[in-house]
């Protein structure tokens, strides 16, 4: 039993890290319905930058100050070149553009930092501590609690703040809050700023984990089932579908895997998400579009 | 000046409804095909053949597949190149299994079993919209590939991961010789391509472009949802299948997962963006686009910058470089090459009074 | 119920239409959005050859209505009984193969397609030439093509919009695109037609134009019609019978006159309660 406690809680905490993709996502496509692929790529370049700052012998705060401005400039610069001349194209348009970005950013990011693995090092033991008789990583206790803390900030944020109501107007009409007097391109910048904060979060943990390198930019695969399962607009669902993901696919793998051949790790989260679908098609928290004629 | 619709007078409706409607068209069209089957040939060399025009073929028709779900019936998916190792794992079964049956019937039957496969992934789409469906089909992506990799009958337990092809045979000739794989992709792609252009302009073109503009005035004026996009999906996972079976046997000469991975996917997926959403020769125009640049940046860059730089950076500009320019082609471009391509007719026709 | 009267004084255009038996019976239906209720419980029927009007204000349920007609809406009580069938739900596809057309309130055309091709989509239920014969545009596939194309024409003809046929309808001005939006249904010979508000937002001679297509498609292909239309001028002029409905309940149904003296329509349009 304590097994398969553990298993579970590897599982949730593991679906923490992929929920911290997946926030990143459900801030963008609230605000402009823009699904962007390029998050995971962000979440490497961010961890690629801090990495080759603190190489330089930066201060570690020094260094996560500068990867911040870092990403505050990709802001500027994805909302002035890519996203404002494709004001009112096609959403899938968009989606190409981002990936089109990510692209861009893999090489970026390498030609800037170079191509080799990185070790990061937060300074977190990830050494097991026993909580009753059940083992769990000290590393992914923090991961968790740092994902719950920028939860909680993104949900005040939202929810209480005259840009989070301005974000919310956005992204229930463009035009509407454009006619109202809200600064549609203030709103873009600030959605990417936020966006690429939760990646350098994101990448760092992750960063930390598998070490900073290009597989970094594939976890975004990981957060696409957390994405249908929770619902694109949702961050309780981004948090929910990551929780069920990981656990589930944890636990998927160590019973379930040894009798079909194992790797199923890949596969399985997105099959669970589509049994979910079929049930809830916009997701466990997405919004249900009422559809009108 | 040449183009010009004037002085042909339509009779019937027959004539009016023609595949060319504009004599010019047909014309165009026909010397198209002449190049292709005749021209080219005449002047291009081995390295041609088996590394540009085959790999352009196959990947136009894996374009045209998609197309034909995402363009036409506006089913947007990321799981294309599952549907072409369907295919391609199918052929080599096939052909592997019952040598006695000729390749193209084998052809066939894999295109049909990846129908099948894709009818199956196609059954959410009842349920499941836009961005939902598009991550759900990363299931199909996902699942596929692993029962490539990890059920051992459809590799035949080969541990290698990549197994070779055995020549494809026609009335006792061995397809072999890259003229003859040319003349082989070739046939096969510009019939598909003919019967797609057939199909999306009847009926079933009108009913999928109906459920992809506004699926609910679709059902009201009659078109079943559930019968139209599985139609979709089957027709778009054949043509997919045979693009796979052709891509393992005429290009690559083996049959391997990782040929069929995401990014495969992804390609598949540009093509259609940046050649035109909804046109046949869109997928031409953005397979010869996706396919080439890389290429392109690849020697050009070996040609400016030759030893200045390493190689692992011209990896790394190439790439930069080739993601710069898709958001660049986006940009000026929305919908599409083939969009350019009508602007530049209807301004030809017009010209030189264009009011 | 199956009462036979010659409509003479109705009919503007002087002719004599024979309005026939009843062709649709809608019984007792409810149907409710989680706790709001659309529709309560409202009957009515409509006879053939009939142009029948379903009025009222602004989120009274006339939409809601044509929607459970077609099939779109699946209410939760009531049924409906067209041309001797009686059904508790069905498909929208259903209900167009029974012979059911309509227009939409917001214009539901496809834009990535041209007019005709818009047109077209409306015989593409008759169609049932399979894909190969399509594929191969050959046979069957073929001649179906060129059929349904001459009758298409004859539709164009009828709406005048000869001269925009090869025109995407993205194109066109709204006038237009709702132009278009009849001859779609109309491709597809309907026994009933279900017209939402065909009027909405056009200039004066518009309206009178879309006016004089209803009457002529009544006319001409005997197509019995329902029209949600807030202009009463129109409403009073083209009907025969109408329905009135407020908050999702009926609150009066009868000729033109007899509605526009019934003291709780004229409460609900100018407003006692509120």
């Amino acid at each position: 039993m304590s097994f398969f406690m553990e298993v579970l809680i590897a599982g949730l905490l593991a679906g923490v890290m992929y929920s911290l993709v997946a926030l990143g996502f459900v801030l963008i496509f609230k605000a402009s319905g823009v699904l962007n692929y390029a998050q995971g790529t962000m979440a490497l370049f961010a961890a690629l930058s801090f990495v080759s700052f603190v190489e330089m012998g930066i201060n570690f705060w020094v260094a996560l100050l500068l990867t911040a401005i870092i990403m505050v400039i990709l802001a500027f610069v994805v909302e002035r070149v890519v996203l404002r001349p494709l004001v009112n194209q096609p959403l899938i348009t968009l989606f190409m553009a981002t990936i089109g970005l990510s692209f861009f950013l893999e090489g970026f990011a390498q030609a800037l930092w170079g191509s080799q693995v990185h070790r990061l090092e937060l300074g977190i033991s990830d050494d097991p501590i026993f909580i009753g008789d059940i083992m769990v990583s000290q590393f992914d206790i923090f991961a968790g609690v740092t994902a719950a803390a920028m939860v909680a900030g993104l949900a005040f944020f939202f929810s209480k703040t005259k840009m989070g109501r301005a974000l919310r107007a956005v992204a229930d009409d463009h035009q509407a809050a454009l006619s109202i007097g809200i600064p549609l391109r203030h709103i873009w910048v600030l959605v990417w700023v936020v966006a690429g904060f939760v990646a350098i979060v994101a990448g760092l943990l992750w960063g930390s984990r598998l070490g900073v390198q290009f597989a970094l930019s594939l976890i975004i695969l990981k957060a696409f089932p957390v994405l249908i399962l929770g619902g694109f607009e949702s961050i309780p669902g981004a948090i929910v579908g990551g929780l069920i993901i990981g656990s589930s696919e944890k636990l998927a793998e160590v019973y379930l895997g040894p009798y079909v051949g194992g790797g199923i790790e890949n596969f399985f989260p997105y099959m669970l998400a589509l049994a979910f679908l079929l049930i809830r098609p916009y997701g466990l928290f997405g919004e249900v579009h009422i559809e009108r004629v | 000046m040449f183009y010009r619709e004037t002085g042909q007078f339509k009779t019937s409706y027959a004539a009016d409804d023609a595949i060319f409607p504009i004599r010019q068209d047909f014309l165009g069209f026909g010397i198209i095909m002449l190049i292709a089957f005749v021209g080219i040939p005449l002047v291009s060399n081995e390295y041609y053949f088996v590394a540009i025009l085959v790999p352009f073929l196959i990947s136009g028709l894996a374009a045209l597949g998609l197309n034909i779900l995402t363009g036409y019936a506006g089913q947007l998916s990321l799981g294309a190149a599952a549907f072409m190792s369907v295919g391609a794992f199918s052929a080599w079964n096939f052909i592997t299994r019952l040598p006695e049956i000729p390749f193209v019937i084998s052809f066939i039957l894999s295109g049909l079993a990846a129908a099948a496969v894709g009818v199956f992934f196609g059954i959410p789409s009842l349920r499941i919209k836009g961005f939902y469906l598009a991550v759900a089909t990363l299931a199909a992506q996902f699942f596929i590939e692993w029962i490539f990799t990890h059920v051992g009958w459809f590799y035949n337990y080969d541990p290698s991961g990549s197994i070779s092809t055995p020549p494809l045979t026609l009335f006792g000739f061995e397809l072999t010789s890259p003229i003859s794989r040319y003349y082989t992709t070739l046939t096969i792609v510009s019939v598909l391509a003919l019967l797609a252009k057939n199909m999306m302009r009847c009926s079933i073109g009108r009913d999928f472009m109906a459920v992809r503009d506004m699926d609910i005035a679709a059902e009201v004026i009659g078109i079943p949802m559930l019968k139209t996009k599985l139609l979709a999906f089957a027709i778009s996972s054949f043509y997919l299948g045979i693009a796979g079976a052709l891509w393992a046997f005429t290009y690559l000469g083996n049959v391997e997962p990782a040929a069929f991975d995401i990014s495969m996917s992804l390609r598949i997926l540009f093509m259609i963006i940046v050649g035109g959403v909804g046109t046949i020769l869109g997928s031409f125009i953005g397979a010869a686009f996706i396919l080439l640049l890389p290429i392109f940046l690849n020697i050009s860059a070996h040609a400016l910058l030759g030893d200045l730089v390493s190689q692992q950076f011209l990896v790394v500009a190439e790439l930069m470089v080739f993601g710069g320019l898709i958001i660049f082609f986006l940009i000026i471009e929305p919908q599409g090459m083939a969009r350019l391509w009508q602007i530049v007719k209807e301004k030809i026709r017009m010209w030189p009074f264009p009011y | 119920m199956a009462e036979v009267e010659v409509a003479t004084a109705a009919s503007p255009t002087g002719k004599v239409r024979q309005i026939g038996d009843t062709i649709l019976e809608v019984e007792d239906i409810t149907l409710s959005f989680g706790g709001l209720v659309a529709v309560n419980d409202v009957s009515f029927n409509v006879r053939e050859h009939e142009i029948f009007s379903i009025i009222g204000p602004n989120g009274a349920g006339k939409s809601s209505m044509l929607n459970v007609i077609n099939g779109v809406y699946h209410p939760q009580k009531g049924q409906i009984t067209f041309n001797g069938k009686t059904r508790k739900h069905m498909k929208a596809h259903h209900s167009a193969a029974e012979g059911i057309a309509r227009t939409f309130q917001n214009i539901a055309l496809f834009k990535g397609m041209t007019v005709l091709d818009n047109v077209m989509t409306g015989r593409n239920k008759m169609m049932k030439s399979n894909f190969l014969t399509q594929a191969l545009y050959w046979g069957k596939g073929r001649n179906e093509e060129i059929t349904h194309r001459r009758k298409v024409e004859d539709v164009i003809d009828f709406l005048q919009i000869q001269a925009i046929r090869k025109t995407p309808v993205g194109r066109l001005p709204y006038g237009l695109q709702k132009r278009v939006e009849l001859a779609r249904a109309l491709a597809a010979e309907p026994k009933l037609l279900l017209l939402d508000e065909p009027m909405a937002g056009m200039n004066v001679e518009e309206k009178e134009d879309m006016c004089r297509f209803v009457l002529d498609i009544n006319d001409e292909f005997g197509t019995t019609i329902i029209l949600i239309e807030h202009d009463m001028g129109v409403v009073m002029d083209l009907s025969d019978r109408v329905v009135v409905l407020n908050y999702g309940v009926k609150i009066a149904d009868g000729t033109p006159y007899d509605v526009c003296n019934n003291q709780a329509v004229i409460d609900a349009y100018l407003g006692v309660t509120e």
